[in-house]
């Protein structure tokens, strides 16, 4: 296990580095000069240009900007926003909580809804149930997340007005964030209605977050489990007369999630770039929302900042799949 | 999950509505995050709106809907008779905020004011780089620098300042939201506590509205300030909703989740309009676009061939083919909303008849051209390929062959300056400060020939009248020279003036006493809520 683990772990650095020059090269690979975009129309005199370009730090070689950037990427330094002037790890560190919380109520709304409907639509295979489960799942998956955060918006909180249009809790409520989760933050703030209100808000933006997760782990769950309900030792167990659902919850079921659990993992990233168009749908305070915004404010350093901190925690949970794997399937460590 | 949802909902009306009664709290739907709340260190509107116009004042401030500057935190002031020399008088009892992390000892003094303004000109000066990086953008933008050579506290309560050379937009300059007033005591405190940075997170003003929080890319919250010079502002409380995607800020205004919102989507403002519980107000906004020829190339050196090629433009299409009707045709190089407009001024009318004649009279024959268009959206130009080739279409009906080029947006401006450059190039200008001058010399100036002025179009005439306007400090003197300069500028025709795109503001019918600002600004000191 830990030959394994340490495997791992290596293939995680030339990975990381090759991340990092990506996410480096991309401000300088765009076409033109960053710092003449800056001004737009407006003529930037010479020496403008070159107190601008030496803030930036443009006014080096590549391969020592690089390398000064890298260095101070390991000692926890990303930079600084160049229009907050804040440090990029701060912000990253106090946005960050409003996506999770946001990417874990849709995934777990995913896995609750998900999973049972895979496992419903294998055993009733060729059904009405089956069919419609999985025309829906095609249509989930394919859904513009944009438009259909919209259409959820008009049809729930503009014609029906059940839920708030967008934000994380109603502006009634006013508390210092604690942990920087709402649902948590708005029970410890003993204000009356604020929880049920971050609930609300909370609604909309999970579910189409979760859309996409939930129809491709529905998807998976039915294969899987179509799978395993063929082989033998589930018509041995069906034959030692055991309950229908001892045999397809408890033996069936178990085998059917090791590809369901890859499945879980790699949607992690499929969520992250989710949360780019839910958060700025949602107007949800979180790094999607935060990239988006710095693209339009040509904020480089924290969109090469905020790219090497998304992928560095797609690998880290890509990892933490790979090591949950192993355990399950004993097979896979060697 | 559905009864929970309905529950919630019924609870947050309830909430807002009994919130709504007892304390009046306005909340305005902005488009994107504040960059910061120090207005000197930045340029975008979003920030000033957040920024410089609730928690700040100004020596000078621009007349409620109008590009006019008057006198603000400066009582009166006093100009030399060579323009000079600036004397500014200032306004007695101004308190600044009194917040949960800062109390005032004083009031508003001379020394505030040196402060804010000589951090943002002196290099050496203590507060010039409180926060690593900081660059005054706007005041090197308007040539402070080098503009200003001193400014004295004469005493307590009068500033005077020393340019090196006469600027008469140097008023409006002041009223721009960059060349706002913070409180030096404020600063002090923070530099003795070592948290300097603090001035730019946590603003100390005195303008109609104190500091709340800012929870970032969230929600902005003010409080009324009841000192307020200006009398105090109608409503309690004022919150900005960060809602950076338009069809969902209109969502949230059509469910009462928000009062007034910036910048609608084109496509939702007809459904605005029909909508009876909101009142939709526009405004040309301070900007335009133009086809700038190159006026030192043959044939475009004729004033003919310009002229002709002028009548051939069909303003009225690009508008309505573009802008869905959000804009309005251009005759004059600068906005309707701008004082000084010339509205005597003869548009060239869209007649392809009499353009070819035109043409021919000029001698010119199988003319081909090129027309540059961006390949980026702006305000003042949402789709200038669009543009172009609505242009290359009626260019041809008059004999005259137009290419289309466009190059990568900071490759297309830097290109587009160049002297000796082939073709006609689209671009267009957004206004900083509301003064004529601003749009005038700045982009049809001798010395902005190389630079902004594209059409590489010096013109002695024209010339005269701007820099002339400059050194003039009495504003109805210097609006008949720019009225006069317009009449030029129409005669010579450097430019086909295409656009100015319009201000679209759509708000909630109970709300009064908004009004909309030329130079772009959303202010609330004056608004309410009606009952």
């Amino acid at each position: 296990m830990f030959g394994f683990l340490l495997r791992r772990f290596a293939v995680l650095i030339p990975t990381f580095i090759g991340v990092s020059i990506i996410a480096f090269s991309f401000i300088r690979l765009l076409p033109g000069d960053p710092v003449a975009l800056l001004s737009g129309e407006r003529v930037m005199s010479p020496e403008r240009h070159a107190q601008i370009s030496a803030q930036l730090g443009l006014d080096r070689p590549v391969v020592i900007q690089y390398f000064d950037y890298l260095g101070g990427v390991v000692t926890g330094d990303f930079g600084s926003s160049i229009v907050s002037k804040t440090p990029i790890l701060d912000q990253f560190l106090a946005l960050f909580p409003a996506t999770v919380e946001l990417s874990l109520c849709a995934i777990i709304l995913a896995v609750l809804i998900g999973i049972p409907a895979g496992v419903i639509a294998a055993i009733k295979r060729g059904s009405i149930f089956d069919q419609s489960l999985m025309g829906i799942a095609l249509v989930g998956y394919s859904m513009p997340i944009f438009w259909w955060g919209l259409l959820l918006i008009i049809l729930f909180s503009g014609i029906l007005q059940w839920t708030p249009v967008s934000g994380r809790i109603s502006l009634m409520f006013f508390f210092p964030p604690v942990t920087g989760f709402m649902l948590i933050d708005s029970l410890l703030s003993g204000q009356k209605g604020a929880f049920m209100s971050a609930l609300s808000h909370l609604a909309l933006p999970s579910i189409v977050l979760a859309t996409i997760p939930l129809a491709v782990i529905a998807r998976q769950t039915r294969s899987a489990m179509l799978e395993v309900l063929s082989e033998d030792y589930v018509r041995t167990a069906r034959a030692k007369g055991l309950s229908p659902f001892r045999v397809v919850g408890i033996h069936a079921l178990r085998n059917a999630m090791i590809p369901v659990i890859t499945t879980i993992g790699l949607q992690i990233g499929v969520m992250l770039a989710g949360a780019i168009l839910t958060e700025t749908i949602f107007s949800w305070p979180g790094i999607g929302k935060w990239m988006v915004d710095s693209v339009f404010r040509r904020d480089y350093p924290v969109i090469q900042g905020g790219l090497l901190l998304i992928a560095a925690i797609i690998m880290f949970v890509n990892l933490i799949v790979d090591l949950l794997y192993g355990l399950i399937n004993p097979r896979i460590r060697h | 999950m559905k009864h929970k949802l309905v529950l919630a909902a019924a609870l947050l009306s309830a909430t807002f509505f009994a919130s709504a009664a007892s304390a009046k709290t306005f909340v305005y739907c902005s488009e994107g995050s504040p960059e910061g709340f120090d207005p000197g260190m930045y340029t975008a509107g979003t920030t000033f709106d957040a920024s410089a116009h609730p928690i700040y004042s100004r020596l000078m401030e621009f007349k409620p809907g109008t590009t006019e500057a008057e006198a603000g935190l400066a009582e009166s002031y006093e100009v030399n008779e060579d323009g000079t020399v600036y004397t500014f008088k200032l306004r007695p009892g101004v308190k600044f905020h009194t917040t949960e992390f800062f109390t005032p000892s004083r009031e508003l003094n001379a020394d505030d004011v040196v402060f804010s303004l000589e951090r943002q000109i002196n290099a050496e000066h203590p507060w010039n780089q409180y926060v690593a990086g900081t660059s005054w953008e706007y005041a090197a933008g308007m040539g402070f620098p080098e503009l200003i050579k001193s400014i004295e506290k004469v005493d307590d309560m009068t500033v005077k300042i020393t340019l090196n050379r006469p600027e008469a937009p140097f008023l409006a300059n002041l009223a721009m939201p960059f060349a706002s007033i913070v409180s030096k005591e404020y600063a002090d405190k923070l530099e003795a506590e070592g948290k300097k940075e603090q001035l730019n997170q946590m603003p100390v003003g005195t303008g109609p509205f104190s500091f709340v929080g800012y929870q970032q890319d969230a929600v902005i919250r003010y409080k009324k300030n009841a000192d307020y010079w200006g009398g105090a502002p109608k409503i309690d409380d004022l919150v900005f909703a960060i809602t950076t995607d338009a069809a969902v800020r209109y969502q949230k205004l059509k469910a009462g989740e928000c009062h007034l919102m910036p910048f609608p989507n084109a496509a939702d403002v007809e459904a605005m309009r029909s909508d009876e519980s909101l009142t939709i107000l526009e405004q040309e906004g301070l900007n335009v676009a133009y086809l700038a020829y190159n006026t030192t190339q043959a044939p475009f050196d004729k004033v003919e061939v310009r002229k002709a090629l002028n009548k051939a433009i069909n303003k009225r299409a690009i508008v309505d083919a573009v802008f869905q009707g959000m804009a309005t045709p251009a005759k004059n190089p600068i906005p309707p909303t701008m004082w000084s407009y010339n509205d005597a001024v003869e548009e060239d009318e869209y007649d392809l008849e009499a353009a070819k004649k035109m043409l021919q009279d000029a001698g010119v024959e199988n003319l081909s051209m090129k027309i540059w268009a961006m390949p980026v959206s702006r305000p003042y130009m949402l789709n200038a390929r669009r543009a172009a080739e609505i242009i290359q279409d009626d260019f041809a009906k008059i004999g005259v062959d137009v290419e289309i080029v466009s190059y990568e947006w900071a490759e297309y401006l830097d290109r587009s300056k160049a002297k000796d450059r082939d073709g006609a190039v689209m671009l267009g200008w957004t206004g900083d400060n509301g003064d004529p001058d601003n749009f005038l010399d700045t982009l049809l100036g001798c010395n902005a020939v190389g630079g902004n002025n594209r059409a590489q179009w010096c013109n002695e005439e024209f010339n005269e009248l701007v820099t002339k306007a400059k050194t003039i400090s009495d504003q109805d003197e210097r609006a008949k020279l720019y009225e006069q300069a317009q009449v030029v500028f129409k005669r010579e025709a450097p430019w086909a003036t295409i656009d100015h795109s319009l201000s679209i503001v759509p708000m909630r019918k109970e709300v009064t006493g908004f009004v909309q600002s030329p130079l772009g600004d959303f202010t609330f000191e004056n608004v309410d809520i009606a009952e």
